[in-house]
């Protein structure tokens, strides 16, 4: 009896079931997606004795409902994997809702045991439990663990073999309800269990307990006209006697059964529960104090990303730089090999464009494991959804929405602190309209360049705040048109405050900024290249006489693909205002927003030095009106993000679908209000 | 005791036993589950200092919802 074991680790949010699994699998882990969705699906390997077992870590869930993502997620592969063994994590010290769901397990018929979590949690709180008794009264073994110190392990692994080794010795519970239900499901039960498509995989008795609560998963399996109809009547009938729907009807029965057994194995000795969380709350989402302390939090963890990652962004430019310089070393100098300009050029500076990131990922996700772990951001999210929910976004969302305003792709990374789809994806969507750290050098060129010293701060104010203005409208419209339907609810967990550990704040750390180099990394060395191609070739092989360095290399540009593209849709661009020069940098823009600067130099063979602007900036003055300058301003804003937000984005949302419609409409919308701002400004003659 | 109140007319202190949830569908059951449901007690804890959402205590933790939400829980208040 030794055969690999499959395990489910099973729980609520902050249940602690996380530093369990990592406690139980160590380093040997793997972290993929469920089938067909963006849920996030962990596995780690463990021996015990002689035997394999892979635990699957399940998305935490309160409920094993068809409404959310996670929640259907789980309960997919409790049904169709059927693991050996589930492992239900409970918070002990929050004892009747967290059994709430080993209910729905024992209603599946799923193999159970109970991982009693942070128990000394719970003692510390005046708890005593009988757990002999609750295991007696709940018909599942349970065993006592603290997670985040590994203690338990042992025999939680033991009782796992033994539940795997005896299915048979503790049947699937069956639990009776009031008359009319119990009427309702046995019928259904019956009917159900004649149906011989069905009863190979599904519990007859769990199924009509969720057609009972019109579940939409379970009406699509049993997709039957009769069973649908008899479904409905009974749902009426007990409306009609219970006077709440049946749904309302089970969860009672559910919550009822959990205080009967807590009541006979549960005592508080007293009533200290809470205690210091509350005292935490009574300032942190105080009514003056509260926001406040939030935004100082926000300003910190801004200081924490950008302000620390800036030595190690500096060291990686440099340590590039220098690789760059000695493989350069191997050829001639001023050689024109095209290999030479592929490796340094090309390859070593795209890996530096996906490393640059890494440490303001590292950090940022840093911050946000300690706001996660400590139980924080659901405070975050309690104060902020007022405004949040007005724009048509979640508290939540103002973390990425923040970290925006530095950097677009840690931002989009960020949104994995949101919960549902929904409002991951409405806020990765319009997240490039908060005004990036990149897109500050575009800015500080151009404003000098046009505008007087008193009309600079304005100007710059006005560039955010129409940013700014155009994300809430965004998502407002997207929320009323392809996110439409019922607002998410906001019935959320307020956890109590934990002290978080910095192997688990390190761990979730290293997890996420190693999804980022596998996931996006890849594809932005990938685009670094066509974009280096772009801006390389054709060459000019023979330059006109008496031309300096700079103007070569501007003829040079203007003859390459990218040159050559922005010669080509300069009629398109003529109504904002803009020429093929701007064109052409606004292509090179796609590899980073500064590269605008860059290349918009070596158009006007004034060199791309980016220490003085200032022959670039009396170049510009000279060609263009300040309203051009301030379209420029604005469509850079507006159009088409990056190439790594383009594949942190397709890679987040899990689908290619999703960046190439929000490059495509940014860019639309960039292209809408550049030219009316442009053709207005000229009717009404400003700025000319 | 008086009947006719919502969660949303309690303030932050007082109590109330639920005796109707009056939402459906995706909502009702994501309440129903949380354990919003009729006879559970429900405290209100405090209030958002931009006046929305409401912190609540029910079954032993605490949970936060919007007052849109706190509206369709039917509730008796309690003596403190």
């Amino acid at each position: 009896m030794s055969r690999p074991l499959v395990v489910a680790l099973a729980g609520n949010p902050n249940s602690g079931k996380t530093s369990l699994f990592n406690a139980l699998t160590g380093a040997r882990q793997h972290v993929g997606n469920y089938p067909g969705v963006t849920v996030e699906k962990r596995e780690g390997r463990c021996r015990h004795g002689v035997r394999e077992i892979t635990f699957v870590d399940l998305p935490g869930a309160y409920s094993l409902t068809a409404y959310s993502p996670e929640e259907l997620a789980a309960r997919h592969f409790l049904i169709e994997e059927r693991p050996d063994v589930v492992v239900d994590v409970v918070d002990a010290s929050n004892l009747e809702r967290n059994l709430y769901l080993a209910v729905q397990l024992m209603e599946l018929g799923a193999p159970l045991v109970l991982a009693f979590n942070m128990s000394d949690r719970a003692r510390a709180r005046g708890i005593e439990f009988d757990l002999a008794r609750l295991s007696e009264l709940l018909g599942v073994p349970i065993i006592q663990t603290v997670g985040h110190q590994g203690r338990g392990l042992r025999e939680l692994l033991e009782s796992i073999a033994a539940v795997a080794d005896h299915p048979a010795r503790r049947p699937p519970r069956r639990f009776e309800y009031d008359a009319e239900l119990n009427d309702a499901v046995d019928a259904l039960e019956r009917r159900l269990a004649e149906r011989a498509d069905l009863a190979r995989r599904y519990n007859a008795r769990w199924l009509a307990l969720k057609l009972l609560e019109n579940d939409a998963e379970a009406q699509k399996l049993a997709n039957e006209p009769a069973i649908l109809e008899e479904v409905r009547r009974r749902a009426r009938e007990i409306e009609r006697i219970r006077g709440m729907p049946p749904e309302q009807v089970i969860a009672d029965h559910r919550y009822g059964f959990i205080s009967g057994a807590c009541q006979e194995a549960v005592h508080a000795t007293t009533e200290i529960r809470h205690t210091m969380s509350d005292t935490i709350d009574s300032i942190v989402t105080h009514r003056a104090l509260g926001l406040p302390i939030f935004l100082g939090l926000m300003y910190a963890v801004f200081l924490l990303t950008f302000t620390l990652g800036e030595p190690p962004m500096a060291w990686i430019e440099r340590g590039v730089e220098a690789l760059g310089a000695r493989v350069n070393g191997f050829w001639p100098a001023g050689s024109a090999s095209p290999l030479r300009s592929l490796l340094v050029d090309g390859i070593i500076a795209g890996v530096g464009g996906v490393l640059v990131f890494l440490p303001n990922i590292l950090l940022l996700f840093l911050a946000i494991a300690f706001l996660e772990d400590t139980g924080y951001m659901a405070r975050a999210a309690f104060l902020m959804d007022r405004l949040m929910h007005k724009i048509g976004l979640h508290g939540k969302s103002f973390i990425p929405m923040l970290i925006g305003f530095g950097c677009t792709v840690p931002g989009i990374m960020a949104t994995r602190v949101l919960e549902t789809r929904r409002d991951r994806l409405t806020t990765m969507l319009v997240l490039p309209l908060m005004s990036c750290g990149a897109r500050l050098p575009i800015y500080m060129l151009i404003i000098p360049a046009f505008f007087p010293e008193r009309w600079r701060a304005p100007i710059l104010w006005i560039i955010y705040l129409v940013g700014i203005g155009l994300a809430i409208g965004l998502a407002r419209l997207l929320r009323a048109t392809v996110f439409r339907g019922e607002s998410m609810p906001f019935v959320m967990e307020l956890p109590p405050y934990h002290m978080p550990t910095w192997r688990g704040m390190l761990r979730h750390m290293w997890m996420r900024g190693g999804l980022y180099i596998r996931k996006a990394g890849t594809l932005i060395l990938g685009i670094s290249i066509v974009m280096w191609a772009l801006t390389s070739y054709p060459k000019l092989d023979r330059f006109p006489d008496g031309l300096s360095g700079a103007a070569r290399q501007a003829e040079g540009l203007a003859h390459t693909a990218a040159g050559r593209i922005g010669q080509a849709i300069e009629p398109v661009l003529r109504p904002l205002g803009f020429d093929w020069r701007i064109g052409t940098a606004m292509i090179g823009a796609f590899a980073a927003k500064e590269v605008f600067v860059a290349q918009l130099g070596i158009v006007y063979s004034v060199g791309s030095d980016e220490e003085n602007v200032e022959p670039l900036r009396e170049a510009l003055a000279r060609h263009y009106t300040p309203l051009t300058g301030f379209c420029i301003m604005l469509f850079m804003l507006i159009a088409m993000p990056c190439m790594a937000t383009f594949a942190v984005v397709g890679r987040e949302s899990g689908s290619w679908k999703w960046a190439v419609l929000q490059s495509g409409s940014l860019t639309i919308l960039a292209y809408v209000i550049t030219g009316l701002v442009y053709q207005g400004g000229r009717l009404l003659g400003i700025g000319l | 005791m008086s009947a006719g109140h919502t969660l949303k007319d309690l303030k932050p202190g007082e109590r109330g036993r639920i005796v109707r949830l009056d939402r459906r569908g995706a909502l009702g059951q994501r309440m129903a589950d949380m354990g919003l449901i009729p006879g559970s007690v429900v405290e209100v804890k405090r209030i958002a200092p931009l006046g929305d959402p409401l912190e609540v205590q029910v079954r032993g933790y605490r949970l936060s919802l919007r007052k849109a939400e706190a509206a369709g829980v039917q509730v008796e208040r309690m003596p403190p």
